[in-house]
């Protein structure tokens, strides 16, 4: 256990966290404000890279290869979204449902199980190469940082928004929305666009990161996402109200969450064990609202009109 | 400006929890209208303004607002013509949303929501304004979020988010049953201020018998999913509790066995 190999292996951490950190923005989306849990992110995750890494081999450039895979995303998102909005299945089913579906489309999209990518043949935007020894503007902590912060800021922007607003008021009140004349339906659906498309963009990065798309890459994503979110909260909640600075909380929340498992790895713990880690870790943090309002529930002092 | 013809509507068709809510029923109101609406409980009275709200489709008749057949609209369609305020206070609100927030979001009831701006400068002038009507000192906590607020601030909040843009029709489905009654008298004091100010035609569902003949020019006592007294006028404003106990009496052949309704 030599410090110097942590030391080492954090600027990694730092740069998949911040990747995973666009991928839980996406999960934010839907998770707090349009109030689902949704699971078709497992698919996302891998269509995107799939997407950004075929169209790359086949010598499109990275910015559109990019572009098509957030694309792709979006399509996702308003399959899941038209499964709970149309044929009325419950969000968690149409999530899963759409994750189940993509699979053979990622794998039709691969046409096998993985697809690599050199860093040496193509021109990468971001790469395990990229982390130390470059000019910083190819590095891809910064690029990673770049993305987020431009991502917070159209999200601020479009959330103050007319059209953002009634997104953000169907997930608090749907019964109110309507009353106020909001296509709650309509609305549901673009936010989960939105969300998926983030999640295949932060896709696309981490396959040109890892040099590869791979089958398996977004198993478990949600919960990777979810992880981001309740780390990020619990540790910024109280200083960061702000809604563009809760968008960083969760960014952050990401990077430190690979950063503890990057010390989790180095503590010398079975690789094996470390999904079965996250999944309880998870449940522990969404328990202690729970547990918060069971057990420690202080009598309200009712207030005067 | 509005006229429901004929209306029916089942709950549960063909089960054993099947319940004819509406039967038949059919309703006219002229613009400026304000209408009580009493009857006990499973009368059928917030069926019939669901239904003219459109929460979902009525199973037979008809449904016009100011010219317009609506029968076919989904609710968040006829929102454009409708103010709604609701029983439970938590439902007419955005609690996770600022005051602001929640009057910007009712400022634009029925018009396109864009890419514009969701709350503009000049908006706040007029929120400001509103809010210090109310009373309650709304007015200095614009950017407050929605779900500090007490049942009684929030239900006086959705009434001013329903009547911002001025509604053909104001629907209120026992706002004041599940607040304190010294709130509640203010929380209707508003609304017949708001009502009057603005010649609002309206339709109030109350269990308070009182409140039913002190509000409104007419009145309607529901049952079984039917109309089985309609009073208005003059005649109404001589009404008494008593006089409508027993008139329900001769109209019904039972005795209005319900506490809360008399007691209010």
């Amino acid at each position: 256990m030599n410090i110097v190999n942590l030391i080492n292996a954090l600027p990694g951490a730092c740069a998949q966290g911040l990747i995973w950190g666009i991928m839980a923005i996406g999960v934010y989306i839907t998770y707090r404000i349009l109030d689902v849990a949704d699971l078709s992110v497992d698919g996302t995750m891998c269509t995107g890279g799939a997407v950004c890494i075929v169209m790359m081999q086949s010598g499109h450039g990275v910015a559109l290869s990019m572009v098509v895979a957030t694309l792709a995303g979006l399509l996702a998102g308003m399959v899941t979204g038209l499964f709970h909005t149309c044929m009325g299945i419950p969000a968690i089913l149409a999530g899963i449902l759409t994750q189940i579906g993509l699979y053979s489309v990622n794998l039709k999209i691969m046409g096998k199980s993985n697809q690599a990518i050199s860093v040496d043949k193509y021109d990468l935007l971001v790469s395990l190469r990229y982390i130390k020894n470059v000019a910083f503007y190819r590095n891809t902590i910064f690029i990673a940082a770049l993305f987020i912060i431009v991502i917070i800021a159209l999200l601020y922007w479009f959330f103050g928004t007319e059209l953002g607003s009634g997104i953000r008021a169907t997930g608090c009140n749907e019964t109110m929305a309507n009353a106020q004349g909001i296509n709650t339906n309509s609305n549901k659906v673009l936010g989960l666009m939105i969300s998926n498309g983030l999640v295949a963009l932060a896709s696309a990065l981490l396959s040109q990161y890892q040099g590869f798309a791979d089958i398996n890459m977004g198993r478990g994503a949600i919960v990777i996402g979810l992880a981001a979110v309740i780390i990020g909260e619990a540790v910024f909640g109280k200083i960061f109200k702000n809604f563009a600075l809760q968008l960083l909380a969760v960014a952050l929340g990401s990077v430190l969450y690979y950063i503890v498992i990057q010390i989790v790895l180095w503590l010398g713990i079975d690789a094996d064990l470390l999904k079965l880690l996250q999944a309880l870790v998870v449940a522990v943090f969404l328990a202690i609202p729970y547990w918060k309002g069971k057990y420690f529930n202080t009598p309200r002092v009712k207030k005067e009109v | 400006m509005l006229e429901v013809k004929n209306i029916y509507k089942t709950f549960n068709p063909g089960t054993v929890n099947e319940k004819v809510a509406l039967n038949g029923l059919s309703l006219t109101l002229e613009e400026g209208d304000f209408l009580t609406v009493i009857g006990g409980n499973g009368a059928g009275k917030s069926t019939l303004l669901n239904a003219v709200a459109g929460v979902w489709q009525v199973d037979a008749g008809q449904i016009i607002i100011d010219g317009e057949d609506v029968t076919k609209l989904p609710d968040y369609k006829r929102a454009k013509y409708l103010g709604r305020v609701f029983q439970d206070p938590m439902t007419g609100t955005a609690a996770t949303m600022e005051i602001e927030e929640n009057l910007a979001l009712a400022n634009r009831r029925g018009k396109a929501r864009t890419l514009r701006r969701g709350i503009k400068e000049e908006e706040r002038a007029l929120y400001r304004e509103k809010l210090a009507k109310l009373g309650l000192g709304l007015e200095e906590r614009l950017t407050s979020k929605v779900g500090l607020l007490s049942g009684g601030q929030r239900q006086a909040l959705t009434l001013l988010m329903a009547t911002l843009q001025k509604p053909k029709i104001l629907l209120l489905d026992e706002h004041t049953a599940a607040l304190d009654p010294k709130t509640a008298v203010k929380v209707l004091t508003a609304t017949n201020d708001i009502v009057t100010e603005n010649n609002l035609t309206t339709v109030m569902i109350t269990h308070n018998m009182k409140d039913a003949i002190t509000y409104g020019n007419r009145l309607i006592m529901m049952m079984d999913g039917q109309i089985i007294l309609d009073i208005r006028g003059e005649e109404k404003k001589k009404l008494t509790v008593e006089d409508l106990l027993h008139r329900f009496e001769a109209v019904s052949g039972e005795e209005f066995a319900n506490d809360k309704v008399i007691l209010g």
